[in-house]
């Protein structure tokens, strides 16, 4: 069944009409994605051819095409000038999940799009600054590549794309349920324990990895929730124990500051919380395999 | 990206936050000639402050009173040039003096964890707030701002009575917070705060310290705030990195370190200092993220970044390719390679899965250059280029 996305997800994409947007449109649909609709308020009314004789419709609001085709996941890949108005559209035309692929938006955008989204109630947010999430087989909404790893019984909730990719590749003869990247901003729409919930709910999954990275109390937080209400078996990794304080490691959130947001005490929560912690991805994979074997056994 | 103290007197300034006058000073004797100016309002004193961006400045020395210009600028003489807990202080602010009564403290910031602003406000400014926050939680008052509707006038009402301040005092500081939300909102702020915040003998409320962070991702609509970047601590390599638009962090270690996702390159640090420590203690030089969908062009670019650091010993390169393709990776170290010639003999150790990853290896090969290993998993790759650094 997997979570937030599965194979009857209706799938517009805003920006479609751009570069970005045209070669991830591509991929999705590539990787068996139903995408229903583009938007693009100058190019309403028009049709994007792509491989394999399939033909998109592009709409001019994300209200318009949910009228006509019944979406019910955006994910948006316009530039971070235009993120904020496009997710509030997005949400004002209630639309149940929205996927912010776009890196570098203002934080305040964020915050204030993600608010906003909450005041409302209808919509999820994924993202932004994140490589949005996939269900093998089933669907793919961003840009996570569906060749990695197929479908399975492992969930996967990640601040970072490349170590998502990394962890669904060491772990491809298992497959995944669904791998969701929440991405390395300040402030991110859906957290680690939002989707720990979703899994442990989730029928199709039996066990979770948890990719964490420094900056934040996210992961500490993410602990006490695993030790509380989280039944399933959870393994956790955790990077940027070599970061200075201080500097920002590439993503926005990820900083040490004085001695919050360390690795080590993320690391410790977990464990704390009887979470597994790898010392490398390899480790960690290792860890879950073990797991799965044990499960299957 | 922090601002110093004097630049966020004049940001305050500038929404009509009410400051002291004061001015930036790079030698002893523009000091002199700002304590002149400044010093008429207040019967001549002054204070001459260190410009740092760390906390402690008043025990390090680095805050000094000066009764005439004269003492202004024998302080800035001897405050220009201290070392405070590791930055080196290149200029002083000469701020007018002031009688103080009180000393409040005041911050908005950002809440990750409930991906809202935070309103922070103590009738015990001045010291140090983590201490506070600490000892005695109940003196310092937590309010939730959301970030849609702001500091209005309830908003500020409930966060002065959260903080227990007597009425008039009250109706006296809760416009400043308005200002001070002003402030946060258009500047696209990430952090505002006033410590301390304080009444003067006269019954005014004035910001006399502020630190104010600004979020680098809005700069698009900020025009002024380039201008407020200070490169005087900055690493020359990453100075050199940013002017081709690539992530780049300085380090201490010999395994210079290239790879894609911010996550990932972290990742990557941490499993060559893991393995390095089989291998007398080798440690990651810098981080590097060529970002998604890298060309071969900002993977060459990347290189000659990371060999114009001489403390590198050995190269680990360790790309999963989602977007980016790991031919073009490939094309990059070959093309890098090629323009440094024979001259440059330190070892490259290439870890390459994911997107064409069999094609980027094919490159590599074909291309058979001395100095190139290649490593089918990370663990193995790190452990190769500590080992490698270990032996240059």
């Amino acid at each position: 069944m997997a979570i937030f996305l599965t194979a009857d997800s209706k799938v517009i994409v805003q920006g479609m009409t751009g570069s970005e947007g045209m070669k991830h449109t591509q991929r999705m649909l590539r990787s068996g994605t139903a995408i229903v609709g583009g938007v693009n308020p100058r190019k309403a009314g028009t049709e994007v051819e792509f491989e394999g004789d399939t033909t998109v419709p592009v709409f001019g609001t994300v209200a318009e095409a949910i009228e006509a085709t019944g979406a019910d996941v955006s994910v948006i890949f316009v530039p971070a000038a235009f993120t904020k108005a496009a997710a509030v559209e997005a949400i004002d035309a209630g639309i149940p999940l929205a996927v912010v692929i776009t890196e570098g938006v203002a934080v305040k955008d964020t915050a204030e799009f993600f608010n906003y989204a909450q005041a409302k109630g209808g919509t999820r947010i994924i993202g932004p600054n994140c490589p949005g999430l996939i269900s093998p087989g089933a669907s793919n909404a961003g840009i996570i590549p569906a060749d990695i790893s197929g479908s399975g019984r492992i969930g996967l909730v990640s601040k970072s794309g490349t170590l998502t990719y990394q962890m669904m590749y060491e772990l491809r003869d298992f497959g995944f349920s669904t791998g969701v990247g929440i991405g390395g901003d300040p402030i991110i729409g859906t957290t680690h324990i939002d989707c720990l919930e979703a899994f442990e709910n989730d029928p199709d999954t039996d066990a979770i990895v948890m990719i964490g990275e420094i900056g934040g109390d996210a992961e500490e937080r993410a602990a006490a929730y695993i030790k509380d209400h989280v039944t399933k078996p959870v393994v956790g990794y955790v990077a940027g124990f070599t970061a200075p304080e201080g500097k920002t490691m590439g993503h926005a959130g990820a900083i040490v500051s004085g001695s919050s947001g360390t690795a080590q005490a993320k690391k410790e929560a977990l464990e704390a919380a009887g979470v597994k912690v790898g010392k490398t991805p390899s480790e960690t994979a290792d860890l879950m395999r073990e797991i799965m074997q044990g499960l299957a056994g | 990206m922090d601002l110093f103290e004097y630049q966020a007197r004049d940001v305050f300034e500038k929404h009509g936050v009410p400051v002291l006058a004061g001015a930036v000073a790079s030698t002893p004797e523009e000091a002199r000639a700002a304590a002149e100016r400044i010093g008429v309002a207040s019967g001549g004193v002054t204070v001459v402050k260190a410009q740092v961006k760390a906390g402690g400045r008043g025990k390090a020395g680095g805050v000094k009173v000066a009764k005439t210009a004269d003492e202004a600028e024998e302080h800035a003489r001897a405050i220009l040039g201290m070392d405070i807990k590791g930055h080196t202080v290149h200029e002083v602010m000469v701020a007018q003096g002031a009688q103080i009564d009180e000393e409040y403290y005041f911050s908005i910031l950002l809440d990750r964890a409930n991906r809202t602003y935070l309103a922070m406000c103590s009738k015990e400014g001045g010291m140090d707030i983590e201490q506070l926050a600490v000892e005695r939680p109940e003196a310092l008052a937590r309010i939730a701002v959301d970030p849609n509707t702001g500091i209005d006038a309830a908003k500020a009402r409930e966060i002065v009575e959260a903080a227990g301040f007597d009425a008039e005092t009250a109706a006296k500081i809760e416009p400043v917070l308005q200002t001070l939300w002003t402030v946060y909102r258009e500047e696209d702020a990430t952090l505002v705060e006033v410590n301390p915040l304080v009444k003067t003998a006269a019954g005014d409320i004035v910001a006399l310290d502020g630190k104010v962070s600004l979020d680098e991702n809005a700069f698009f609509r900020q025009p002024e705030h380039a201008a407020l970047e200070d490169n005087s601590e900055t690493d020359p390599l990453e100075i050199a990195a940013r002017e081709k638009d690539l992530n780049y962090v300085k380090l201490d270690g010999s395994v210079g370190i290239i790879g894609n996702g911010a996550g990932l390159v972290m990742s990557t640090l941490d499993v060559v200092a893991y393995a390095g420590e089989e291998f007398g203690g080798q440690k990651p030089a810098n981080f590097l993220d060529i970002g998604g969908g890298a060309s071969a062009e900002v993977m060459a670019n990347g290189l000659h970044i990371i060999l114009s650091d001489p403390q590198v010993k050995a190269v680990f390169v360790n790309v999963f390719g989602g977007i980016t393709a790991c031919d073009a990776v490939a094309n990059g170290i070959v093309g890098a390679l090629d323009s440094l010639g024979d001259e440059e003999d330190r070892p490259l150790v290439v870890r390459l899965d994911g997107n064409n990853v069999e094609e980027g290896r094919r490159i590599l090969q074909e291309r058979d250059h001395p100095r190139v290993i290649i490593e089918p998993t990370m663990d193995g790759a790190a452990r190769k280029a500590a080992e490698l650094a270990s032996q240059n």
